[in-house]
């Protein structure tokens, strides 16, 4: 171990003391590109979010017969009906295997998300949201924050093979880890910082300097754990750091109520009400800056959603339910389909209910919605369900309908980076490789 | 003596099933004891070493050894990572994501304040400062040293020292407190990578030029969490300090002292939980219309259950492990009475019990927590149950179903052509593409068809009678009670524990220079008539155990703890 500076932790607690006075606006919340609010002159942030539902659409009742803004909006669409100009909707994009093994459920999903399909859960480049938070949440209190609403402790959201960032799936536990202690009421009146704080703070930077002593000891692999280690590390150090300033005023921020414990299964009606109160929590948490990326899962990509009294989950019914011959789809199937885009409506209400600047907190979001396949019965990662939705900070057009013609989805992921200001050119592998974005979603 | 060795692999699309004939030599038949000491295992090159993220139960269990069992843990643990089907394996995989930093550090600065706290802190500070107010540096060094040493599992070098006395210093003059300074020293030791992950350190082995070994304290802390899922204790790191642990006689003594302490049967239940998936009890929901029995208690029961019988049936009667598929013991409480159909003469608590013939079960394979956990949560799944059988108790791979596969009889309920599961599978088998993989597992699965998709017994579904036959690798047989003998008698039964339980002390695969070490534990095993704790005994007493094959990209050829003091 290299000799220890003393006078670093010293400065350290210095530069904290210093910290006494108001700060009219925190860089963290200064974005190049976002618009400002009228009253204070500050910068709007814009945030990113993605929203997964389990085992893809019936697509005869998805995908509309025609493409451009003019669309019929088909009927397992029908809930979000109110959101039309806020959504473009994206369908025929595929996950291109190039010979993986295509594992159900797994390689769409992770494939959409990284743009390398994979035969497992050993991701072999980081998820979008985390390339994305890298850029956009590394000031704010919590990189990102991933939430569960069935009952299951699943996450797609991986910086690496063994390192997903796991889901909260209590809407209870949610609400204290963002809202209990460490948070800072923004528009509180009154500012003292602890001096505790400052201490602990300086303790964990004196524990990030030890890195490069640590790495000449661990073999290649391990190095890159110590590394989300010590990156972990200054996420937490930055959470201290912000509680030694005082928080920037949000307009119109209140308080949320601590929800009440619940019923926490895959059972779809205690799954709306759960996924709701999370919706909730989550928008307040980007209204007030606690971070900049969040990643909802509604049902696992293996659908674990039941109905009451039902001996077969949504997954196994897609692959077991006899087609209906009046309907022409499997009815059952159909049923959880539809529930899950009534639960895409309700996220968006959470967003578009808080207003923020001169249109709403949606308005200066972009969440990416999209499932693992297109039709779960048979697995195929061929025109899985995707849409954009928000306005990004006025960067993105949304309201169309846009058909893939089986380009590489990674299309989707390369523009959405882009959208959210990250100097990316070409994104994926292989035939998911791709430097064209989608110059219909960029402003 | 001829040993069959059976794998199965996936060569898409046909499963192909080989079987190796593996001729073993027995060089000695003498004493076990001596056995543990024998030639063959001296062959084995080691694996790499390997940095480990402690487990929530380790994590646990070293707070609560070093700090007593008082102190609460207050912060979350997500969801294990589970790799080639041990938790203990996905240690040495698993990252450290921001989440999990953040709840390490709620739980550290709790930890630290009730240390430090005025009410408690004079049972872990050996010394005190004439006044609050002042800094007493050799006092805060002295608690450094002690509890730095049982934190990271090694003493702190000087530069250590130095380090966390001056956060202890500068927290004093922030705070104006000396045990606040104390504080959040110690709040940072609780989130340091050296407490939070076991860094094996290596050095090259005396006893054979060329070849390396775990220095001293990794030594203490790979046997220590192996045989009490906890820390070394004062007692393992003085040996370790000594030098001991390379010395056969000095390591069979720490063995024996940590085999005979009550930790030694919590490292087993950690043990078995993490091979029988009993993390899967988190997520564990059944409908509560068609199973109104279920709920949180009855499932914390069942998983109990089933480790009070493996512990009791290993550890307090010393019993063969393969014994485990046939036991009719049946530790019961009021609630898992009540699934069970027999009365518990306990009101509180736990009595054991005995399944009559009647009852249709023998065996772990036929308790609640096997039956409901590897169902669906409103039917039984003679699939998911085959699959499990395969996996967790014959180490066997089955592949993940074709993507593009017609399901559609086995939902058919409304069929009275169908209905038990075993008529909707065989409408399933009779397509191709499924049946190499259903060949596998259906014919294990059925014929636990006797119990409900929570495990309570039933003869009929839908009206019918449950046939119960089936089979295992062409060796027929009936219901739970067939199956249990049919994995007594199969091979890799015992093979697949010998396995498991290697590689989760190790926490990694067995490398191939590994695999003539990995024969003789299976020889030892059968020597011994199947008793575990021999086993686990040869283990820990083998140097293959602690010896090291460096990873080539490893930048320094020994990153041993040097001590203060010898470095020159």
């Amino acid at each position: 171990m290299k000799k220890f500076n003393r006078r670093s932790i010293l400065k350290g607690l210095l530069n904290g003391s210093a910290v006494g006075v108001a700060l009219p606006v925190l860089d963290m919340f200064l974005d190049d590109n976002g618009k400002a609010f009228a009253a204070t002159g500050q910068r709007i942030p814009v945030r990113f979010g993605t929203w997964v539902w389990g085992c893809g659409h019936i697509p005869e009742r998805w995908i509309p017969t025609t493409t451009g803004f003019d669309y019929t909006m088909p009927a397992d669409l029908e809930p979000i009906a109110p959101y039309r100009d806020k959504i473009a909707l994206f369908s025929g994009f595929d996950v291109k295997l190039d010979g993986v093994p295509n594992k159900p459920h797994i390689t769409g999903c992770l494939g959409l998300r990284t743009g390398i399909p994979v035969p497992s859960e050993k991701v072999e480049a980081p998820t979008l949201d985390v390339l994305i938070s890298d850029a956009i949440g590394q000031s704010t209190r919590f990189r990102s924050i991933e939430v569960s609403t069935s009952g299951i402790q699943r996450s797609y959201s991986f910086r690496a093979a063994g390192s997903p960032n796991p889901s909260e799936v209590s809407p209870l536990t949610l609400y204290q880890r963002i809202f209990g202690d460490g948070f800072q009421d923004p528009n509180a009146t009154t500012f003292t910082p602890d001096p505790a704080t400052m201490v602990h703070k300086s303790v964990l930077s004196a524990i990030a300097e030890e890195r490069r002593h640590l790495m000449r000891q661990v073999g290649a692999a391990d190095r890159r754990r110590l590394d989300e280690y010590f990156t972990s590390i200054r996420q937490l150090e930055n959470q201290l750091a912000l509680q030694l300033q005082p928080p920037a005023p949000v307009e119109n921020f209140t308080m949320p109520e601590p929800p009440p414990e619940l019923e926490l299964d895959s059972e779809m009606d205690n799954v709306l009400v759960t996924h709701r109160l999370m919706s909730d929590l989550l928008a307040k948490a980007l209204q007030c800056n606690q971070t900049h990326v969040i990643n909802v899962l509604l049902s696992d990509t293996t659908s674990n959603l039941r109905r009451r009294g039902s001996t077969t989950t949504h997954h196994t019914l897609t692959h077991e339910e006899p087609v209906n011959p009046e309907l022409g789809y499997q009815e059952q199937v159909g049923w959880f389909a539809t529930q899950s885009m009534l639960a895409w409506r309700d996220f968006l209400d959470s967003l578009a209910k808080i207003p923020e600047g001169d249109g709403t907190l949606l308005d200066n979001c972009l969440i990416l919605a999209h499932s693992d396949c297109s039709i779960a019965k048979s697995h195929s990662v061929e025109g899985i369900p995707t849409m954009v939705a928000g306005g990004a900070g006025d960067r993105i057009r949304t309201g169309y309908h846009m058909a893939g013609r089986a380009d590489p989805v990674s299309r989707i992921g390369l523009t959405i980076q882009q959208a959210m200001g990250l100097p990316v050119e070409r994104w994926g592998t292989n035939s998911m490789e791709t430097n064209r974005n989608i110059p219909e979603l960029l402003t | 003596m001829k040993h069959t060795v059976c794998t199965i692999t996936n060569s898409r699309p046909l499963i192909q099933v080989r079987c190796l004939a593996v001729l073993l030599v027995v060089t000695l038949a003498t004493a076990p004891e001596s056995l543990a000491r024998a030639e063959p295992e001296l062959n084995s090159a080691g694996g790499p070493p390997k940095v480990r993220r402690l487990t929530e139960a380790q994590y646990r269990a070293t707070i609560a050894d070093i700090f007593g069992p008082n102190i609460a843990v207050v912060g979350r643990f997500e969801r294990a990572l589970r790799s080639d089907g041990l938790i203990a394996v996905g240690t040495s995989e698993a990252g450290l994501s921001p989440f999990s930093i953040e709840q390490y550090n709620i739980s550290a600065r709790n930890i630290a304040s009730v240390v430090m706290s005025q009410e408690r802190r004079d049972a872990f500070l050996s010394c005190h400062p004439a006044a609050a107010d002042t800094f007493d540096k050799t006092c805060a060094r002295r608690f450094i040293g002690e509890y730095g040493l049982r934190l990271f599992r090694r003493p702190l070098s000087d530069a250590e020292i130095d380090l966390f006395l001056s956060l202890a210093e500068a927290g004093h003059d922030k705070l104006g407190n000396f045990y606040s300074g104390l504080q959040f020293a110690l709040t940072g030791m609780l989130v340091a990578p050296d407490f939070l992950l076991r860094i094996e350190r290596f050095m090259p082995d005396s006893a054979r030029p060329g070849s390396f070994r775990l220095d001293n304290y990794s030594s203490a802390t790979r046997l220590s969490y192996f045989l009490t899922g906890s820390a070394p204790d004062a007692e393992l790191l003085a040996a370790a300090a000594a030098g001991q642990l390379s010395n056969n006689v000095e390591l069979a003594k720490q063995v024996d002292r940590l085999m005979a302490s009550p930790r030694f049967e919590t490292a087993i239940r950690d043990f078995f939980a993490d091979m029988l998936y009993f993390n899967l009890f988190a997520d564990l929901a059944k409908d509560s219309e068609i199973y109104p029995a279920f709920n949180s208690a009855v499932a914390a029961d069942s998983r109990e259950q089933t480790v009070r019988t493996i512990t009791h049936h290993l550890l307090e009667s010393g019993g063969d492990y393969r014994e485990l598929f046939t036991t009719r013991s049946a530790p019961l409480t009021r609630s898992l009475g009540i699934l069970y159909r027999m009365p518990v003469a306990t009101r509180h608590g736990w009595s054991m019990g005995e399944f009559s013939e009647s009852s249709g079960r023998a065996g772990i394979q036929s308790q609640v927590s096997f039956l409901a956990l590897h169902s669906h949560p409103g039917r039984s799944s003679p699939t998911l149950r085959g699959k499990a059988i395969r996996e967790i108790f014959l180490c066997q791979h089955v592949p993940d179903p074709p993507a593009d596969v017609d399901f559609t009889g086995i939902n058919d309920i409304a069929n009275p052509e169908r209905p038990t599961a075993r008529d909707r599978l065989e409408a399933h088998g009779t397509n191709p593409a499924c049946v190499g993989c259903h060949t596998l597992m259906d014919p294990l699965g059925l014929t636990l068809e006797n119990f409900d998709g929570l495990g309570v017994f039933r003869t009929r579904e839908n009206g019918a009678e449950i046939n119960v036959s089936g089979s295992l690798d062409g060796t027929e047989f009936v219901a739970a009670a067939g199956l249990g003998q049919a994995l007594y008698d199969y091979p890799q039964t015992t093979s697949c524990l010998v396995d498991k339980l290697y590689r989760s002390a190790v926490g990694g695969s067995i490398s191939s220079s590994e695999r003539p070490f990995f024969k003789y534990l299976n020889q030892v095993f059968a020597d011994n008539g199947y008793r575990l704790p021999e086993l686990i005994r040869t283990i820990a007493t083998s140097p293959g155990f602690y010896t090291i094959t460096p990873d080539p990209q490893h930048q320094e050829l020994t990153n041993a703890y040097v001590a203060p003091g010898d470095r020159s």
